[in-house]
C-alpha cells in the first residue's frame, strides 16, 4: 500500500532534479527559475504528504504559504529579468557581476 | 489498488515532466512541461485528501505563475542555444552534487522511518469536516495573522513588480489626471460674439 516514505521519495526527486536544473542550466536564468519552482513544488509535497499522514492541518497551511511566497518570487524574479534584458539585450547571467546601479 | 495506480502514475509523471522541464532545449517547452508536473503534482494532492491545496496548486501555479513564465519567455527576444553553452561541461559536476543530495534526502527519510521523532499535533485535522472546511476554520481563527502576512507578501510583490518594470517613456503623452482635475470651464470655454463677415482669433 502507499504509505508516507512513497510521498517522500517523489518530493526528493523532484527537490535533487530541481538543484539539477540550477546547476545543468545556469546560464539561463529563466530555466533557474522554473528550477525553483520544482523545489518549492516537492518541498509542498513533502508538507502535504506529512500533513495527510500525521493528521494535521498544518502542514497544509504552511503548503498554501510556501505557494504563496513562491508566487510573488516568480513575478518579482521574472520582474528583474524583464528590466535586465531591456537594459542588456541577453539574460546570460554569467557577466552579472557588472551590474551596476 | 486504485489508490496505488493513481499515485504511481502521478509520481512518474510528475518525475519524468520534471527532467524534461530542467533537460528541454526550448524554454516554451519547459514550460509547458512544467505545468504538467503541476497538474500531475495536484493529483497527488487528491490522492492525499488535501483538495484545497491541489486547486491552489491549479489555479495559481498553473493560472499565473506557469502564464507569467510564458509571457516572459515569449515576449523576450532571447537566443537560447547560446544559452546552453555549458550544458555537457556541468553535467558530471552537476550529477554527483545531485546524487550525494539524493543520498542524504533518502537517509533523512530512513532515520525518519526508523523511529525517535514523535510528532507533536498542532491542529489535528478533524474527522467529520471536508478538507476545505476544515483548512479555512483553522486559517481564519489560529492562523489569522499569518494568513494576512501572507496576503502583504503578495501585495509588496505585486508593487516590487510593478515599480521594477514601470518605465517613463519620453515618446508616449499619457494622461495628466492632475492638470484634468485642475481645469476648470472658464479655462477652457469662451464665448465670442463675432460680427458678420469677422472670423474668430484663437
Amino acid at each position: 500500500m502507499i504509505g508516507l516514505g512513497h510521498y517522500l521519495a517523489v518530493g526528493a526527486v523532484l527537490f535533487v532534479l530541481g538543484v539539477l536544473g540550477i546547476f545543468l542550466n545556469r546560464k539561463n536564468i529563466i530555466v533557474i527559475l522554473m528550477a525553483i519552482e520544482l523545489i518549492l513544488l516537492a518541498v509542498n509535497i513533502n508538507l502535504v504528504a506529512f500533513s495527510a499522514f500525521l493528521g494535521d492541518l498544518v502542514g497544509q497551511v504552511f503548503a498554501m504559504f510556501v505557494l504563496t511566497v513562491a508566487a510573488g518570487e516568480a513575478a518579482i524574479g521574472l520582474a528583474i529579468l524583464v528590466i535586465y534584458f531591456r537594459g542588456r539585450g541577453t539574460i546570460a547571467v554569467d557577466d552579472v557581476h557588472q551590474m551596476k546601479g | 489498488m486504485i489508490a496505488a495506480f493513481a499515485f504511481y502514475l502521478f509520481a512518474i509523471i510528475v518525475i519524468a515532466s520534471g527532467v524534461m522541464t530542467i533537460a528541454s532545449r526550448n524554454p516554451v517547452h519547459s514550460v509547458l512541461w512544467l505545468i504538467l508536473a503541476f497538474f500531475n503534482a495536484a493529483g497527488l494532492f487528491v490522492t492525499l485528501g488535501a483538495e484545497f491545496i491541489a486547486m491552489l496548486l491549479v489555479i495559481v501555479y498553473v493560472g499565473a505563475v506557469a502564464v507569467l513564465f510564458l509571457f516572459v519567455v515569449m515576449m523576450l527576444d532571447i537566443d537560447f542555444a547560446e544559452l546552453r553553452a555549458g550544458f555537457a561541461r556541468y553535467w558530471p559536476a552537476a550529477m554527483v552534487l545531485a546524487l550525494g543530495l539524493l543520498a542524504e534526502l533518502f537517509f533523512t527519510v530512513a532515520a525518519w522511518k526508523s523511529g525517535g521523532l514523535v510528532p507533536v499535533r498542532a491542529a489535528a485535522a478533524p474527522k467529520a469536516m471536508p478538507n476545505i472546511e476544515a483548512l479555512g476554520t483553522v486559517l481564519y481563527s489560529r492562523y489569522l495573522f499569518i494568513f494576512e502576512g501572507a496576503g502583504l507578501v503578495l501585495l509588496v510583490a505585486m508593487i516590487g513588480a510593478i515599480v521594477l518594470t514601470h518605465r517613463r517613456r519620453g515618446d508616449v503623452r499619457p494622461q495628466n489626471v492632475s492638470a484634468q482635475n485642475r481645469r476648470r470651464p472658464q479655462d477652457a470655454v469662451v464665448n465670442m460674439n463675432p460680427g458678420v463677415g469677422q472670423g474668430v482669433s484663437l
